[in-house]
């Protein structure tokens, strides 16, 4: 895989009033990479993800993502990116099919790619049966699949995640993060935050960030060799126990 | 016991208050509305017709058509726009789109009084504007009325006077008796129904509901509690409305001010109970004011008699307002404030809503669950 | 302390299937798990505990008390947190508690004792609204007030979920100490690894019980043995291992895989024929389960 960087950040910082949210972040991303973004609540994570999602402008420092420049070409930065969260993803009152048609509409995807789209995804899902069926009442796994899977419909270089697995049974995490290896293995690059160590794990390269800054930024294995840790649970407590920031 | 329940209640009707003093949103609904309805509807909305401008052609030129001529131009509602001498100029000047009304004195008025005792004017007003129109025409009957009286003649012009029984009471046909009795059923029924219903669906949106229904507060206390704080403001309000009403819009309380307090405090009750019974099914705050906006403002503001009479409206129509408690306050309100009746006029009207206040109170103390379904 | 017989609840006239027959027995000073992802019915378990819901079928006894008959007794003795954060965001920490005591017909000073330790952390911001606390701040406040009538039961919905590992690590931490004060505990989470923290747990998932037990002995009766099989080419590894006629199931877990396999499954064999597709760094050993691993097995037993 060729090594290219699709996020670089260089002393990224915004501040709101005195409070430095997120304080001189530096790092990048590479294509195709699973990028763990974790940190105690009110370390500044959503801050961070929100500069690079092009939503909240920086207060100093530099930043690209997917080859844009995150002050000047924020509107080429969106057509690029997927999101998701655990808050917003789906519409409830309308169904599957007219959820995938709509943000296909929205990411300007020909009406023949939507369709072609809506089969490949109902296929992957194993959703077929269920196409007429209001999102509101499927279980909460299949609506966070049928969220991600829809987060990529227009091919984005980079999906950010945002807890995109919280509450969702043991069985239909493990088939969730399925679906991100094999955006991953196409070479979207994921970003994701998570409260799961266990999901920390999966990840290629891992940031922790604390008080504003970054405390850590490394594989999952040197993290655990560094800390002394035998989980990346026990490196996340070492690490964010002495934060003073709460939410 | 008996102490601790005081102090528990009193602790709960303080936290209320913080609630409404703490959310400057609410706080401008509450007493900003009223004082806005009252400017808008006393003012702006008024139906009064100021300095109208009018044609006379008086073929008669005497005393008597002088006097009365001075005495049009002389009211605030009419401006001499200009005199012609002949009716056939009046659709050019009509035309010209500056006056509404011409007033024609045929030849031999005053003699035609005195001997006869009978005289005719005739009216033409633009009709392209029914409302100003009617209005205008009005105010004309109300000026040759009162001339009529004081020339001292047993017989009368042969004018018609349709709005006799409003006008013995709104003489000059000003906006603001009409419209204050209206505003003030509107915003009590609006601040306590959509602000009693908002506040209690937001304990259950909170999941606080949850706590204080395994509490050992009873929920007959909890309701009580959430509504005291709108009736006392709902008082606030209503004192406000009055002063407001006597002091801007110059408007005289007729009749006793502590029998139009006690109606009123019944009114609001009924509200509250309503907006009890609303918050009762409701689980958002949205949904609890869209029920409230749609279900008691709107019959409010058209079937209650102030913006449009119900005896003209079809009788399905009529059968249902009498459902709306506004329409009974508003009565009362009429009576006792504008016409200065007393107690014995509005017992009926008091009757239906201490009936209404007291069946929508208990049902929806029954309805008010002590489970979460 | 609590037992519930063949409880059964719906929602939407009996569409919705929320609670499906289920018997539980809680112990006095016990501090229980109701371990399950969203949706598998722990709020409306606690609910009916707390006689907010009525079931449709079944009986439930709390303290010797009947949850329908005897509500109002139950409601004195239980101290209770909802899910989603509940208190009154515009009242200030110390308002919110002196509210709370005030309802529950008593004082902040008389109970002072048993939340001293939790309110001690939260004091020095006794004078700031609730809606501007951090998470864990509000956590500790909330339970500050589920626990200022001193109840015999403490009934808490979901309270470490979406709060950050740290903060739930504290929180656990609290409960241990309250337990030691004689308090019967029931917490529930979706968080699995919160389950050894618990003196007994329930796994519950689309309203059946899965198992109740105490921790160890539920993975004691893990059915059959557990391997941990682990390479840096984790997601390669797992697709290979899916094809292979042995595997009877196999999950990611962190940075290896858990797998089960056939009885007379050659383990030596196995890592030989790894090691030759390429995976040098293939380590495969025999590990105890987790309650995850428990969990998944059981919810795939019962499919």
């Amino acid at each position: 895989m060729m090594e290219v960087d699709v996020i670089r950040t260089e002393n990224l910082t915004k501040k709101f009033g005195n409070f430095i949210a997120a304080n001189e972040l530096t790092f990048n991303v590479k294509k195709g990479e699973i990028f763990g973004f974790l940190g105690a609540n009110g370390a500044g994570k959503t801050t961070a993800m929100r500069m690079l999602c092009g939503l909240l402008e920086p207060s100093s420092g530099k930043g690209m993502v997917a080859g844009y420049d995150i002050y000047t070409q924020r509107d080429d930065i969106k057509k690029n990116i997927g999101y998701m969260s655990q808050k917003f993803s789906l519409y409830d009152d309308l169904t599957v099919r007219e959820n995938i048609r709509f943000y296909g509409g929205i990411y300007g995807l020909s009406r023949k790619e939507i369709a072609a789209k809506t089969a490949e995804l109902l296929t992957e899902l194993q959703l077929e049966k269920e196409a007429k069926v209001l999102v509101s009442q499927l279980p909460l796994g299949w609506k966070q699949k049928l969220a991600f899977s829809i987060a990529i419909v227009h091919d984005p270089q980079i999906v950010f995640l945002d807890e995109p697995t919280g509450g969702v049974d043991p069985v239909t995490r493990r088939q969730f993060w399925d679906l991100i290896y094999h955006a991953s293995a196409r070479g979207v690059t994921i970003f994701v935050t998570t409260h799961y160590m266990d999901e920390a794990e999966y990840c290629n390269r891992v940031s922790i960030m604390v008080d504003g800054v970054i405390a850590a930024l490394d594989s999952p294995a040197n993290l655990k060799l560094k800390y002394g840790a035998n989980n990346m649970d026990e490196v996340f407590y070492q690490l964010a126990r002495n934060a003073t920031r709460g939410e | 016991m008996k102490k601790q329940n005081r102090s528990q209640l009193l602790t709960f009707i303080k936290k209320e208050f913080m609630h409404v003093f703490r959310d400057r949103k609410t706080l401008l609904m509450l007493f900003g509305l009223p004082i806005a309805q009252i400017i808008l509807f006393g003012f702006a909305l008024s139906n009064e017709i100021k300095n109208s401008k009018i044609i006379i052609i008086d073929y008669s030129n005497d005393i008597t058509t002088k006097q009365l001529i001075e005495k049009i131009d002389a009211s605030k509602y009419f401006d001499i726009d200009t005199r012609i001498e002949s009716a056939d100029g009046i659709e050019a000047e009509f035309k010209k789109g500056i006056a509404k009304m011409a007033i024609i004195f045929p030849p031999n008025f005053a003699d035609n009084l005195q001997h006869t005792g009978k005289a005719d004017i005739q009216v033409i007003t633009d009709g392209s504007d029914p409302n100003v129109a009617t209005a205008i025409t009005t105010y004309i009957s109300i000026i040759v009325n009162d001339y009529n009286a004081a020339y001292n003649h047993t017989s009368s012009l042969p004018l018609q006077i349709n709005a006799e029984m409003r006008m013995m009471y709104n003489p000059e046909l000003r906006g603001a008796p009409t419209f204050v009795p209206g505003v003030m059923a509107l915003i009590l029924m609006l601040v306590c129904t959509m602000m009693t219903s908002a506040a209690i669906v937001k304990e259950k949106e909170l999941g606080t509901m949850e706590i204080l229904l395994v509490s050992p507060f009873d929920p007959v206390s909890i309701i009580i509690s959430k509504l005291t704080p709108y009736l006392l403001i709902s008082i606030l309000n209503l004192l406000i409305i009055l002063f407001l009403s006597v002091t801007l819009l110059e408007l005289e309380i007729k009749g006793n001010i502590f029998l139009l307090i006690f109606e009123s405090i019944l009114f609001i009750l009924t509200s509250l109970s309503i907006g009890l019974l609303i918050s009762v099914n409701a689980t958002t705050q949205k949904g609890a004011m869209m029920t409230s906006l749609m279900s008691m403002m709107l019959p409010t503001m058209l079937l209650t008699g102030f913006m449009f009479p119900i005896e003209n409206m079809p009788w399905p129509m009529q059968v249902f307002s009498n459902l709306v408690p506004s329409r009974w306050y508003f009565i009362t309100i009429k009576n006792v404030m504008l016409k200065g009746l007393g107690f014995s006029s509005v017992w009926k009207e008091t009757l239906i809503l201490i009936s209404m206040c007291v069946l929508l109170f208990s049902i929806s103390l029954r309805k008010f669950k002590i489970r979460l379904e | 302390m609590i037992t519930f017989s063949n409880i059964k609840k719906t929602y939407l006239k009996g569409t919705v299937l929320a609670l499906d027959d289920v018997s539980l027995d809680i112990n006095k000073g016990q501090l229980f798990g109701l371990i399950g992802p969203d949706g598998a019915g722990k709020t409306t378990l606690f609910r009916i505990l707390t006689t907010l819901l009525l079931p449709d079928s079944g009986t439930a006894i709390v303290n010797g008390l009947d949850i329908i008959t005897d509500y109002k007794k139950i409601r004195d003795s239980i101290g209770y947190m909802p899910g989603k954060f509940s208190l009154y965001q515009d009242l200030s920490v110390e308002e919110n508690l002196h509210f709370f005591a005030t309802i529950f017909n008593t004082t902040i000073e008389e109970n002072y004792e048993l939340i001293k330790d939790i309110y001690i952390q939260i004091e020095p911001f006794k004078n700031r609204r609730a809606g501007k606390l951090s998470g864990g701040m509000k956590q500790k406040l909330a339970l500050c007030c589920a626990l200022i009538h001193n109840p015999e039961i403490l009934i808490l919905d979901e309270p470490t979920t979406g709060v950050d590992a740290v903060s739930r690590k504290e929180f656990w931490e609290m409960l241990k100490r309250l337990k030691l004060k004689g308090l019967t505990i029931l917490v529930s989470t979706p968080y699995m690894d919160e389950a050894n923290l618990c003196d007994q747990i329930a796994l519950i998932q689309n309203g059946k019980i899965l198992s109740v037990d105490e921790p160890h002995k539920i993975v004691s009766n893990f059915d059959g043995k557990l391997y941990s099989v682990k390479s840096a080419k984790i997601f390669q590894l797992m697709t290979l291992l899916k094809s292979y006629p042995d595997l009877k199931s196999c999950f990611a877990f962190g940075d290896a895989l858990h797998a089960t396999f056939l009885e007379t499954t050659n383990y030596e064999e196995l890592a030989q024929n790894l090691l030759k597709k390429g995976f040098e760094d293939i380590e495969i050993k025999e590990i105890t389960p987790s309650i995850e691993d428990c969990f998944i097995q059981l919810v795939n037993s019962n499919k």
